[in-house]
């Protein structure tokens, strides 16, 4: 008898997050925040070529937040950067099992994908690194 | 468990409500329980209606015109302006001046009085817990200055911590506080703090946007020099405010902002500004809304600002009382109902106050959670964040029930 928005698997992953923690040297740190709700999560990575080894988020926030970043976690971890780079929200919001949040709970959900691509564009660094809003996940 | 069928002794909640269209709604199938009213309440049809009948009717610009309409909507808007005036008990109408809100009247106040009167290292003084539209112009406007920015601290029950408060104010230039908390509820004794900054020379600014919906306001008594309010959360339309200020005050300062309407005569070199309060209300103003606004006024004063005060006192007093028999709900602020608004912050352990809104939201309660524009206070009291109720004079002993209904639900889901 959950909530409707409180699919079980937010509350799985929020009462027993996946890839919580922190990276030894790791080669990106990033973090960002909601300026609504005060959410916050820090993403850390490693990298190997082409590809995202390693991944660790920290945060503190809403379970919907908190979830989407353990979620994300999982869903990047050992792939090509390109993949992780281009991941679209919806794939994500499919995994969270709320593809249709309302336009104030969507920031919580999308947040850690911001943070994820500040961290691949930080590593890629050089001039055209810069985001575009929409790979941003535009989600302010 | 609340005694069922309790009713409210000062105000006749079920009359009301028949007079707010939108507490008919209902949200995902239940019953509307709106206890977001800090954030901005809802609408009688008595407003709405001014509202149709003034742009069905007598839409017009103001202060310009010599045909009907324009008589018609200018005599309407400077009623409200009295009406304004009454509201507060301030002694003059040409003190009464209309803004956007009161995030505009502060930054107004803000601007004008430190070109004014503070100089380098001169300071001005807020508070721990203001809103951040009664903190950020301040802090950047002392910033300009050259001058101090000090912010006293707030005990644990959310009041003043005094001796901290008159070290402070020593020297001060300017002080400016909330009367009335939007996070931890706190009502202050505004007219005490006036007296102790004026001892000290400073000017007083009295952000009232949570005092003023709630309970009466006296700027006579009070001595504040300024007070600063909006519509929207005491019944009326959005977009409006009132900035008062003293007369004597109001005539040393600058406009705040130059056009049309402000200004007596334009001449290639030099330029007179027009009489208060038009001074201060450059360009159209927001003729509907404030004249809204004269009809939310009417509608309160009906009510009696002491009969809501009363009943808010008594739901407070009710709800503080079952969210102690939660062992894992903490409630900020006050914790006797007389000393305090009923707009009553708390947190459930564990749980993220947005998790705690969004699962009320799902049984019809709409509640507010985050940190309230209020970060410096969030940080004072060591959280993110919290959720927030708070009730005005529709809300009854029903919606505290569905209240408490859904926070057993909150548990359930997050257990
Ligand atoms: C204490 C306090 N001050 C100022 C404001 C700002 O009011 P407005 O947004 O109407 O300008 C608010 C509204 O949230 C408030 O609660």
């Amino acid at each position: 008898m959950s909530a409707d928005i409180y699919k079980e698997i937010i509350l799985d992953y929020y009462k027993n997050p996946r890839n919580k923690g922190t990276l030894e040297s790791p080669d990106v740190s990033v973090r960002d925040s909601n300026p609504l709700c005060g959410d916050v999560i820090e993403m850390q990575m490693k990298f190997e070529g082409d590809k995202l080894r390693e991944i660790k988020f920290n945060g503190d926030g809403c379970a919907i937040s908190q979830a989407s970043a353990s979620i994300l976690t999982e869903m990047v971890s050992g792939k090509t950067i390109e993949e992780a780079r281009s991941l679209d929200k919806s794939a994500l919001l499919e995994n969270l099992g709320s593809p249709n949040l309302g336009p104030v709970r969507i920031k919580c959900a999308l947040l850690s994908l911001k943070v994820m691509k500040m961290g691949i564009y930080q590593h890629l660094g050089g001039s055209d690194a810069t985001p575009s809003p929409e790979d941003l996940a535009s989600s302010r | 468990m609340l005694e069922t069928g309790l009713v409210s002794k000062a105000i006749d909640v079920e009359e009301i409500r028949k007079d707010f269209p939108i507490l008919k709604r209902k949200v995902h199938d239940k019953r509307l329980v709106y206890l977001d009213n800090a954030a901005t309440s809802q609408k009688p049809k008595q407003v709405i209606d001014t509202l149709i009948d003034y742009y069905s009717n007598y839409n017009s610009n103001i202060h310009r015109s010599v045909h009907q309409l324009a008589e018609e909507a200018t005599q309407a808007f400077e009623a409200a302006r009295e009406k304004t005036r009454a509201f507060i008990n301030a002694s003059k109408t040409d003190e009464v001046i209309f803004t956007q809100g009161t995030t505009e009247g502060l930054n107004f106040a803000a601007s004008s009085l430190v070109s004014k009167y503070v100089k380098k290292t001169d300071s001005i003084v807020v508070t721990e817990m203001e809103h951040h539209s009664n903190f950020v112009p301040w802090q950047q406007a002392a910033k300009r200055a050259g001058a101090y920015f000090e912010i006293v601290s707030v005990d644990d029950e959310g009041f003043l911590d005094f001796s901290d408060l008159d070290n402070k104010l020593k020297g001060a230039k300017i002080f400016a506080f909330s009367e009335s908390s939007n996070v931890l509820g706190s009502n202050l004794d505004a007219k005490e703090l006036t007296k102790r900054a004026h001892e000290n020379g400073a000017l007083v600014v009295v952000d009232g946007a949570q005092s003023a919906p709630h309970m009466p306001v006296d700027v006579q008594n009070m001595d504040c020099d300024m007070f600063a309010f909006s519509s929207h959360k005491m019944l009326g339309p959005t977009g409006v405010g009132c900035l008062y200020g003293k007369r004597d005050l109001l005539a040393s300062i600058p406009p705040f902002l130059y056009g049309g309407d402000m200004i007596k005569e334009v001449h290639r070199k030099e330029t007179n500004w027009n009489d208060l309060p038009w001074k201060f209300e450059a360009g159209t103003s927001n003729i509907a809304d404030v004249i809204g606004l004269g009809s939310a006024i009417d509608y309160l004063k009906r009510m009696g600002m002491s009969n809501i005060r009363r009943h808010e006192t008594e739901i407070c007093r009710a709800a503080l009382e079952e969210l102690a028999k939660f062992p894992d709900v903490e409630v900020y602020g006050p914790k006797v109902a007389e000393n305090r608004s009923a707009a009553i912050s708390f947190n459930v352990a564990k749980i993220h106050p947005h998790d705690v809104a969004s699962i009320l939201d799902e049984e019809g309660v709409a509640i507010r959670s985050g940190h309230h524009c209020a970060q410096v206070l969030m940080e004072r009291l060591g959280v993110s964040a919290t959720a927030r109720a708070s009730f005005y004079l529709y809300n009854g002993y029903d919606d505290l029930e569905a209240l408490i209904e859904g926070l057993k639900k909150v548990r359930q889901v997050f257990q």
